[in-house]
């Protein structure tokens, strides 16, 4: 009995410190943003000062707004182009399919930083260049691979005389598509799409290679601020951003059970 | 509602030929049963009619009409899947509807039409319900009502009731037998259960390795088959091979067996003769026997399965295990080891060429 006690113990203080390793940094960012002094020095004095002068600072807004554009357009693009490529892969047999779903693979693998690179140059030799337009092309490149590696996950798990059933009830392959097999993979496709505006929200390395100092994200205005020396607006910038997405994250799991009830 | 006609299909996979050069024609109303054991190219042939799958060559014709190159959600079919192939994201209701919605058809009659469906296979209440809310005979019932409410030219069922329970099983072959009586539909049924095939359907086709083997209605394929396959797959049977003789054949050991039905074969070619369990009689060595049977071998009782209505003796006689089924009249049962002469007649007999 008594051994059982210690160990149950210790397993709540593992999760205990494991809870701590993840959130005690944010939290600490956090609370940081609302203490007056800029060099984290206690006692902790509130204040909301930094939350205003962020709304002044237009450099890191702009950014903001830049990256929540980019992931939204990126989320919708390959959301979309990879559903159908996973439909595509799963219903079609033709020539060359066994490489292309190879293909998929490396580009999840391959360091973003050589990814970048390779867009940099690429980008410049067709003559797209640098800027928010080339951002958003790297970035649906970047997600495009997660959304159809989730759902055709999805699709594994669905039983193909469903779409026969409903041809021999009369329906084409759209209304097939749209009112039988769609609405199976759902959560599959809502989960790539999640996957798509983190890969594209939290880029930085590629993001950094592509962008011009007028036309920049997020994650990179934060590595220049940073550099020119730390000022807690940072701290608040990152609050706002957490809680939002975090109550994203909330929203998704309670209306779309992951995995995917039966 | 219209016949389907087979012509000269062969399909093919690889090297492996699914269906050779099949024929069979489906009457306008009637119920067929396609018989075979796995991988005889029973399904292969449903899916043909139904145009998942297009012939390599050899016609198809679903009431008069071509239809080997029409999809099949064209060819105006209704088709009950072996594991329901439910909507899972629909309603009972939803589930019925799609055939009428996928049309374009109005709300108010797509309501009226599933309702009536539904009360057709005794499901009125149940339309609010989700699949995954009902029983393996109540889905089998949505599928059904599914697959006839959008008036459907022909029902193809492939294995409908091998998921359900044998008592169940029962009820749904009566339910589904009745349905379509009372709509009259051409129904083809695809199943490896030959008891299923016998009582539901008013023809057979019996396939094995993608050939027809046989098509007719049960009792004619019951009482006359054409091949030892034949025999042996649908009921049991007791096959002796000799050499024809004319009005039967030869054993080996001499011992001749006259069969009154059966093709003419010259004499000395190979051959086997069926008889079926249930026409042997059984009796001692010492017994006379019965005069009307021409047929008589000795042999001696090995095993003896009492199944409370009847028996079934096992009887070994020259390194070949007899079957003999004998109903339960209260007459003296023989024991294990008991030599015994067993006795039938020429018309219980069927001569088969060799295959």
């Amino acid at each position: 009995m008594a051994v059982t006690r210690i160990l149950e113990g210790l397993g709540r203080l593992y999760i205990f410190l494991l809870l701590g390793f993840l959130y005690l940094p944010i939290i600490i960012m956090a609370a940081m943003s609302f203490n007056a002094s800029p060099f984290y020095q206690l006692p902790f004095e509130w204040t909301t000062d930094w939350y205003q002068s962020l709304w002044q600072n237009d450099q890191l807004i702009a950014a903001t707004w830049n990256s929540i554009e980019i992931a939204v357009i990126t989320t919708i693009i390959s959301t979309v182009l990879g559903s159908m490529a996973s439909l595509a892969l799963y219903r079609y047999e033709f020539r060359g399919k066994k490489v292309l779903q190879a293909l998929l693979f490396p580009p999840i693998a391959i360091p973003w930083l050589i990814t970048g690179t390779a867009m940099l140059i690429f980008f410049f030799g067709v003559g797209i260049g640098r800027g928010l337009f080339a951002i958003l092309l790297g970035h649906v490149a970047l997600a495009l691979p997660y959304v159809i590696v989730v759902v055709s996950a999805r699709l594994q798990t669905f039983a193909p005389e469903l779409e026969e059933a409903a041809r021999s009830l009369g329906a084409n392959q759209w209304q097939v598509t749209i009112r039988v097999t769609l609405p199976w993979i759902m959560p599959g496709v809502i989960a790539g799409g999640l996957f798509a505006f983190a890969v594209s929200f939290d880029q930085f390395v590629v993001s950094y290679f592509l962008s011009t100092p007028g036309q920049t994200t997020l994650p990179v205005e934060i590595y220049a601020a940073i550099r020119k020396g730390f000022t807690p607006e940072i701290n608040a910038v990152s609050t706002i951003i957490i809680v939002v997405s975090m109550a994203l994250m909330l929203l998704t799991a309670r209306f779309f059970k992951f995995g995917g009830e039966k | 509602m219209a016949g389907v006609q087979v012509a000269n299909v062969s399909r093919s996979f690889g090297a492996h030929k699914a269906l050779d050069d099949v024929s069979i024609d489906f009457a306008d109303g009637g119920f067929y049963a396609l018989l075979g054991p796995s991988g005889s190219g029973k399904t292969t042939l449903l899916r043909q009619i139904a145009g998942f799958d297009f012939p390599d060559s050899g016609r198809i014709a679903i009431g008069g009409e071509s239809v080997e190159r029409v999809p099949v959600e064209k060819r105006r079919i209704g088709m009950v899947f072996q594991n329901y192939a439910l909507f899972p994201n629909m309603s009972v209701a939803d589930n019925v509807a799609f055939g009428l919605s996928v049309r374009g058809e109005a709300k108010a009659t797509i309501a009226t039409e599933v309702q009536r469906a539904l009360d057709l296979v005794q499901l009125g209440k149940l339309g609010g319900r989700k699949p995954h809310q009902l029983s393996g005979g109540q889905r089998q019932r949505v599928a059904l009502a599914r697959a006839i409410v959008t008036k459907p030219r022909v029902l193809l069922l492939d294995e409908p009731l091998g998921a359900l329970d044998k008592a169940l099983r029962v009820d749904m072959q009566i339910e589904l037998k009745r349905i379509q009586r009372e709509i009259g539909i051409t129904t083809i049924f695809v199943t490896h259960d030959q008891e299923e095939a016998l009582t539901m359907s008013d023809r057979i086709g019996i396939l094995r390795d993608g050939r027809l083997v046989q098509e007719g209605p049960p009792e004619e394929i019951y009482d006359l088959p054409q091949s030892e396959f034949a025999a042996t797959f649908l009921g049991d049977a007791n096959i002796f091979r000799g050499d024809a003789t004319g009005n039967g054949i030869k054993l080996p050991d001499g011992t001749t067996i006259a069969a009154a039905s059966g093709p003419a074969l010259s004499a000395g070619v190979k051959a086997s003769c069926a008889v079926r369990p249930e026409r042997i009689q059984i009796s001692t060595g010492t017994a006379k026997a019965d005069a009307g049977n021409a047929n008589s071998l000795k042999g001696r009782v090995s095993k003896r399965i009492f199944a409370g209505n009847n028996s079934t003796y096992f009887v070994d006689r020259d390194g070949q295990t007899l079957k003999v089924i004998v109903q339960n009249t209260g007459a003296e049962r023989l024991a294990e080891g008991e030599p015994v002469v067993l006795s039938w007649s020429p018309d219980s007999t069927v001569l088969i060429a060799a295959s």
